[in-house]
Formats: C-alpha cells, structure tokens, sequence
C-alpha cells in the first residue's frame, strides 16, 4: 500500500469538489504534463453520422451543438507528453461532450493512442469519465469495446506495456465494460461512481432501492475490483511514483517481438 | 359435397399471404421473431446440429451460471467447443436460466473453456441470444464490467478459430463479452444493439413508447449490420422464422458455420489473431483530414512541445 502524507487543509478544499465532480479534461491535463511537452494526437478526428441517425435532433446538428458548446471537438483528449520527466501517453476523456459517450471518434482516437504507446514503449494512461456508449452510432459504438479490447491485448499481453486506468466520476457502461476495467493498476477517484449497470437500471430489474454508496469507488474498493483510490490533487505523483516501481525491476525479460 | 377446391384454393391464398409478410418483414418486426418466445434457443441447435455433444459445467470459483451454457461436441465428426446464451422455453424454465442474462461468474466460465478449447485444439462456436448482461447488485459487486472486459481482451489472443452466431438477440456488452471473432454470422431475424429500442428511446425520446422509433433509428438487423461491415454473413430462416421450422434453421446454420470454418481452418494462428484484430480494427466511420473550426477546439490543451527539429509524431 501507498501511504501518503499530505496536509489535510489542502486537501480539504479539493475534495469538496473532486470527489463529486467531473472535472474537465483540459483542467486535468494542464496540471498533470511538464510544461512544454505536450504533443496532442488526432485533434480534428471526429465521428461521423454513420447511421443518419435522428431522434428530437439529428446526431450530425448534436455534434455540432455540443461542439460549439464544450469547445472540444470529441469526448477525449490524446497526445504525449512528459510527466515528471517521464515520457507517457495519456488519453482522458471528458464528461462534458455528450455524456462522456464512446462513439467512433472516441473508439479510434484511443485506439490510435495505444497503437502509438505500442510502438513507442511508452507507459499507456487513460482517464475514465463516461455515461456509456453513444447510442447514436448504434452497433458501431458497441465495437468501439472490442476494437480498444484488442490494441490493449497486443499492447498489454504480447508486448507487455505498463497500462494504468484512473476511473472518476462518473465512470459506466461500455467504458467500465471494455478499457476501465482493464488496467493493470486501476485507479479511482475517491467517491467516483462506478458501474456497469446504472442505479436505475438495477433498482427497475430487482424492484427495489439500492444501497447508499453502493457504485462509488470506496464500495468497489472493498470488493476487490480496484489497486487504489488516490486524491485527484495527487495523481501525478502517484503515477511518477509506479512508473518509478514499474522500470525498476530487475527481472525483465526481454520482450517478445510478435 | 366436395369443398377441397375451395378449401386449397384458401390454402393457396394464405401461403402467398405468409410469404408477402415474411418476404418484408420490418426491423420492428424481425424485432418481436427474434424475441418470440418459441425461437429455437442454443440448446435446442447445438441438438439438431451435433452429433456428439457433452455439456461441460463451473467457473471453477463457486458458480455454474445457468444463463451460459458451454460444451464439446461433434459436426459431421469433427470436434468443437459451443458456449451460448441459454434462454428458457418456458416461464419456469426462464427463470432457472435468468432469462440468459449472465453474471460475471457466466463469462468467467465462457472464458475458462474458450482457454480450455485453445488448450487441446478445439475451434469455437458461440451463439449470442442474450437481452444483455444481468444489472443486479451481486453482478455488479462480482466485477460485471471487469469480467466483460476480460473477455474481450483475451477473446483476441485465442489461437483456435472463433465463429459468433447470433441466434436471437444480441444485447450489448453481454453480447459482446463472447462475441469477438473471426467471422460473425446473424440469423436473418435476430437483432444485435448497444442499448434495447426501449432504452434508447427512454432516453433519447424520453418515452419509452417510441421503441419502434428507435428499432428503425439504431439498425438493429442483420442485413443493416452487413451494410455497416460488422456482420459478415445473414443466415436464411424458413419462411415464417426460426420458430416456424427450427431444424430447418439450424440445418442453415450448421451449413453456414461449416463452410467459413473450413476457410478458417486453413489459417495459422498468426494468421488467424492478424485477421481477427483487422476485422475490428475497421469498424468507426471518422472524418479527419479536415482542419476542424478552432472554435469547436478552444478547450483542447494545445501543443507546446519544443522539440528539437522533430516532426509531431504520424500516426501510421
């Protein structure tokens, strides 16, 4: 276990909104990248209408919309950069841009990202925050799942690449169901909520009320489904601190070239 | 007197009737065929199809999910490993099988024989008749989503040839946690969605009664998901469905199943993980090579790298 010391008056003010908030993804990363090293990837990818699909408004106008809106063209951010001097290749997502929802953008910008993390050896580091899939694109998005499923089994298993996943609030569906839940550290956020199932789906299936605190990291903790649950404002050191863990091992073996 | 002009004269009549309606039937109607309650379930193929079959049981950890159903048996002599959604035939029967919505123990279980057939050799055959995962508190307290995921990574470094059927219908990420495969076949009434019609529409349309909306929005069916290249093949049913002529139907789908595993099988292991990983690779409809309004990118953390004379990394 990681013990870490920090004072409790800082803390205090960051936990009031980090353990209940999303938090963007720009306000996430400016503090987590050495300045001056940031190289973004697949900036102008963006999905398409692919099932000329329209419910109160078409999905091409919601893009749009939610475009001009968030002033982010897709529901997450790609690039490299260095953290603490050490070389890495994050991918965080952002609730604000249509739920957090895995189109096809999502599905090949991540996957384009560990393709990359794959050929470079860098460590992979992606950031959870999502309602699920993006239903708009129907099936297509459900294989966003396993196209993201299969870059992390070349990145993970054959080329045997350090892969850590930070779930935050909120992290669900299709995004707990494929890449969240495959880190080989899972981190979460302190009272993050995570599911695969949503509250209310569950209390309509079993016809009654679920208990309080039931999807929220501390309860998955208990359950064993997570490594650590680590203060936002300490992520960067942590993750510095397994990337450290990770290189020192004495034992590697050299990597298999498939 | 003598009425059997008249009465194959109505026979006549009501036949061309059946073939007109099944000859068209909308995606909301193929919807209602692939959720008929007298659909041939997996069990009922696997006994039509195989000649040998040996239903093996247990996660090993403290469950046999009764929702999947897993096995070895014979086709035309030769050996395979079936894992499939189970639903019941009956009320009693559904709820022993929990409607075929699995717990994470059901895909731990897929999993363990999908390594047990990599194991000895066996090639694998699943059959996807799932309205999805099971959302309950002991499912989601077992890891749901981790067992899920873990299907789907490992689904892509078996080395035996893997061939999906969808038999009814395809729910989501309980679908998909044993649908990563070579070849992916959809009997021409069942349907395969991210979310169910009445889902999306509660949530899109905000009420549940514009499912049929949402059935035609989404494009659940198999011949909408051969257009959109996640589908490789529609398997034909007898006319009137499945249910109307189940050996029928499974007699095309042995025929079906058998003629892509024969191509397959012809494949080494490399060959097969390159072309499984390929197949999924290609599925996303993007635009890029358009330089996007910078308005729509104000809140992007834009590049600061100084790098001595280097290119910003190409993507291959």
């Amino acid at each position: 276990m990681l013990h870490i010391k920090f004072s409790k008056q800082n803390k205090s003010v960051c936990e009031e909104r980090g353990n209940h908030l999303s938090m963007d993804s720009m306000e996430r990363i400016e503090p987590s990248i050495d300045p001056n090293t940031w190289i973004p990837l697949d900036e102008d990818t963006i999905s398409k209408d692919v099932l000329s699909f329209c419910d109160e408004e078409s999905y091409e106008n919601r893009l749009i919309r939610s475009q001009e809106k968030t002033g982010l063209p897709e529901a997450v951010q790609t690039g490299i950069g260095y953290s603490n001097g050490t070389l890495i290749a994050p991918g965080v997502m952002d609730f604000q841009f249509m739920g957090g929802s895995m189109g096809s953008a999502v599905g090949e910008k991540i996957t384009r990202l560990i393709e990359y993390a794959t050929q470079k050896l860098l460590p992979l580091v992606l950031v959870c925050a999502s309602g699920g899939a993006r239903m708009q694109e129907g099936t297509v998005s459900l294989m966003q799942m396993a196209k993201i499923s299969s870059a992390l089994h070349y990145y993970q298993v054959q080329k045997k690449l350090l892969y850590i996943s930070i779930l935050t609030y909120p992290t669900t569906g299709g995004v707990t169901a494929s890449f969240g839940m495959l880190g080989d550290i899972i981190i979460a956020e302190s009272k993050a909520y995570i599911a695969f199932a949503g509250k209310r789906v569950i209390e309509e299936t079993l016809g009654q009320k679920v208990p309080d605190g039931f999807q929220l990291a501390e309860a998955l903790f208990e359950n064993g489904l997570l490594d650590l649950i680590v203060p936002r404002i300490l992520i960067k050191g942590v993750l510095s601190e397994i990337s450290d863990l990770y290189s020192s091992v004495p034992y590697k073996k050299k990597l298999v070239i498939y | 007197m003598d009425f059997s002009e008249q009465v194959n004269e109505l026979q006549r009549k009501y036949d061309e009737m059946r073939k007109e309606l099944y000859g068209q039937l909308s995606p909301v109607q193929r919807l209602s065929v692939a959720r008929h309650p007298h659909r041939p379930t997996f069990l009922e193929h696997i006994l039509n199809i195989t000649d040998k079959w040996l239903e093996l049981h247990g996660d090993r950890a403290g469950c046999d999910d009764p929702a999947i159903v897993t096995g070895i048996g014979t086709i035309d002599g030769m050996s395979f490993m079936f894992i499939g959604h189970q639903k019941g035939r009956n009320t009693k029967e559904n709820i022993y099988r929990n409607f075929a919505m699995p717990g994470p123990e059901g895909y731990r279980k897929a999993l363990r024989m999908m390594r047990h057939a990599e194991h000895h050799g066996f090639p694998i055959l699943t059959f996807v008749d799932t309205p999805g995962a099971y959302a309950g508190l002991h499912a989601e307290e077992h890891g749901q989503g981790e067992a899920i995921a873990k299907n789907l990574r490992e689904m892509f470094g078996l080395r035996v040839p893997i061939i999906t059927t969808v038999i009814g219908e395809g729910g989501s990420g309980g679908a998909l946690g044993i649908g990563c495969c070579d070849k992916m076949l959809m009997l021409e009434n069942s349907v395969y969605f991210v979310a169910s019609p009445e889902a999306c529409a509660a949530i899109l349309w905000r009420t549940a009664d514009a499912a049929p909306k949402a059935t035609e929005a989404m494009k659940i069916t198999a011949h909408e998901l051969v257009e959109l290249d996640v589908v490789d093949e529609v398997v034909k049913e007898p006319l009137g469905g499945a249910h109307g002529d189940p050996y029928s139907a499974s007699q095309n789908l042995k025929e079906a199943i058998m003629r892509h595993m024969k191509d397959l099988l012809k494949l080494d292991p490399d060959s097969l993980l390159k072309h499984r990983k390929a197949k999924f690779r290609k599925i996303g409809a993007v635009q890029e090579g358009v330089k996007l309004d910078p308005r729509f990118k104000r809140k992007m953390k834009p590049r600061d790298a100084h790098l001595d004379g280097e290119q910003p990394p190409q993507m291959t």
